[in-house]
């Protein structure tokens, strides 16, 4: 009898053992969040919260004591020119190829168009970006380091996200919802677009956004294809900075007031891709709350 | 539909007007058009990078895939150091995130409390969501000091013995780098090994529950098994997001050209002699023989990734997609 109360006993102290482990995982993973986080805030928070940060220009390497730390304006117009222009080719090509996808039946084409989005989503950036150089300097290599050809590159990387989270969205509108427009007469198109694409919205916008802010962050494609510059951009087909650009380059340099700036745009980037998260997070909530409780 | 009040008079007048059906049909064939664009997206990335790297395909031949070199001086170029730089990373990376990512899917669906599962989950998804620069740049800023001053000297003294961690611990070497790689593939394994493992039924564990497992023995013989393919899909899309990270790599492998010897040494990734090497003034049959490495590295991601996505589809039936 002894001897079974051992084992009872050993069985019950490893499962405890596991659920203390893996308690422990939890800690470990989210440290690295909490670590990032503060270490902006801490290198950075003080440059970030000066006025001028958001729209001067990026310093030069300085090493005396009283050089300047200046801004990450050029950085920060040339992410929302370039992420501007992605969006323009990816959020409508994204819709389209979800709703072949997921509204028509076309005897396994749009099947695979929605696997190949799928497997393009894992196509690593850097590839994305050396495609677009390669094709740019077969083309036209005058601007193969441009913002057309940064927003080109960004384009490619949203637009799988975009139509596979679309599809998704777009499966989610109740069939019922589809039959009830048609049968009071309305065209197939009419219907997908201002009934179901209607009714998938806020599926649709939190998919947007996230592609968005992935492409806000991506550096490996922009090293390829956007150029670099410190000075604010004038033509989409001159180079332009970067935040994430700007971060790589500058967490290189070797001179303090350049490091600086690099962690005040750290902790900009950081701040404004984590809210941006969090809302689409709050508005997928929101949505499946709507789809449980109403109708 | 207009008509003010409906009544049965009003419905036989509604037959006479005919929608025409070319608006539906030019739609359909934009759709169609959109389809087959996204289908040659793929494609081209496939011809172009075949298409550029012409030249190094014609010199090198079968050698590009056994050759150790890379020299700019004597214009040799292999992909070995690369792929091997990639895999060694991304391996090393496995060995540490499936533990931790598995250790955070059990705590989640089993042990923590109702009304933490959520936030907790939120947390670690907030993981994925860091760009990759940032992690490369925390990583050039508060890990490579770790590693260099505290771990790798100790590594040295315990298990120097292996071979494994010889030569100078500078901090910016091989395993700094899987470690980076392991914080930023954690969350994408711990994400499917959550939902494959909230997707076992009930009753399976309320069997195992019944016949008086623990909750250990519970998630061991119940729900791991499973939930296993599921859990080996998402542990190969982890597989697929490290092989093709660039900038977390970049800044803390030290970037040399060469097959490491051990984990202590610097060596460079596909992603990362990409980035450092593409616009440097390379010679023609220097960028001819990069984008042939990009080439490899495509062929090996897609691989990975078509397998992962069969594995993951397999499972939860096409609903529901791992993105980021």
């Amino acid at each position: 009898m002894k001897f079974k109360f051992d084992r009872h006993t050993r069985r019950k102290l490893l499962s405890h053992t596991v659920a203390v482990l893996s308690g422990l995982t939890v800690i470990a993973v989210l440290y690295p969040l909490v670590s990032i986080v503060y270490e902006a805030v801490i290198r950075g928070g003080g440059v970030l919260f000066q006025w001028t940060f958001l729209t001067a220009k990026p310093p030069n390497a300085c090493d005396v004591v009283s050089c300047s730390t200046v801004g990450i304006g050029p950085a920060i117009q040339g992410s929302l020119l370039v992420v501007a222009i992605a969006s323009l080719i990816a959020v409508p090509v994204g819709l389209m190829a979800a709703i072949l996808a997921s509204e028509y039946r076309t005897r396994g084409f749009g099947r695979a168009v929605s696997f190949t989005a799928d497997v393009l989503t894992g196509v690593p950036s850097i590839i994305m970006g050396a495609f677009v150089w390669g094709y740019f300097v077969l083309y036209d290599p005058s601007i193969a380091e441009s913002v057309i050809a940064g927003g080109i590159a960004l384009s490619a990387i949203m637009t799988p996200i975009v139509a596979r989270t679309t599809e998704e969205a777009l499966r989610t509108v109740p069939n019922a919802m589809r039959e009830a427009a048609i049968a009071l007469g309305i065209s197939k198109w009419k219907m997908t677009l201002r009934i179901v694409l209607i009714a998938a919205l806020p599926g649709i916008a939190t998919g947007v956004l996230l592609a968005v802010m992935r492409a806000m962050g991506e550096a490996a494609p922009l090293l390829l294809t956007l150029g670099y510059t410190t000075n604010y951009n004038h033509s989409l087909l001159q180079p332009a900075a970067a935040l994430p650009v700007l971060i790589y380059t500058f967490a290189e340099s070797n001179y303090s007031n350049q490091q600086e700036v690099a962690w005040g745009a750290t902790l900009f980037l950081l701040m404004f891709i984590l809210a941006a998260n969090i809302l689409s997070r709050y508005m997928i909530h929101r949505l499946s709350q709507r789809m449980s409780g109403g109708a | 539909m207009e008509s003010p009040t409906p009544s049965p008079s009003s419905s036989s007048s509604a037959k006479t007007r005919r929608v025409s059906p070319w608006p539906d049909r030019i739609f359909f064939g934009l759709v169609i058009a959109v389809g087959a664009f996204v289908i040659a997206l793929a494609v081209a990335i496939v011809v172009i990078l075949v298409y550029n790297s012409e030249q190094s395909i014609r010199v090198f031949g079968w050698g590009f895939f056994y050759g150790t070199e890379w020299s700019v001086q004597y214009q040799v170029f292999n992909v070995v150091p690369f792929v091997v730089g990639t895999l060694l990373t991304s391996s090393l990376a496995l060995l540490i995130a499936v533990p931790l990512a598995l250790g955070t899917a059990i705590f989640i669906t089993t042990q923590a409390p109702r009304w933490a599962r959520g936030p907790i989950g939120t947390a670690i998804e907030l993981l994925a969501a860091v760009p990759s620069v940032i992690y490369g740049f925390w990583g050039l800023y508060v890990v490579h000091p770790y590693m260099a001053q505290t771990v790798e000297p100790k590594l040295q003294s315990t298990l120097g013995w292996t071979g494994l961690f010889s030569g100078t611990p500078v901090g910016l070497d091989v395993l700094t780098a899987s470690v980076i790689l392991a914080v930023m593939v954690v969350p994408t394994i711990s994400a499917v090994s959550r939902d494959t493992l909230a997707a076992v039924p009930a009753a399976q564990k309320e069997a195992a529950l019944s016949l008086g497992a623990t909750d250990w023995e519970t998630t061991r013989i119940a729900m791991l098994p499973y939930a296993r393919s599921g859990i080996v899909g998402g542990v190969i899309l982890g597989l697929g997001r490290a092989l093709g990270e660039t900038m977390a790599v970049i800044m803390v492998i030290g970037n040399a050209e060469k097959v490491p010897t051990s984990l202590f040494s610097s060596g460079s990734t596909i992603s990362t002699l990409i980035a450092t090497q593409l616009l440097s003034n390379s010679g023609p049959l220097q960028i001819s023989a990069i984008l042939e490495c990009g080439l490899v590295l495509m062929l090996i991601s897609l691989l990975v990734n078509v397998a992962a996505r069969l594995l993951v589809w397999r499972v939860t039936k096409g609903a529901g997609t791992v993105l980021a």
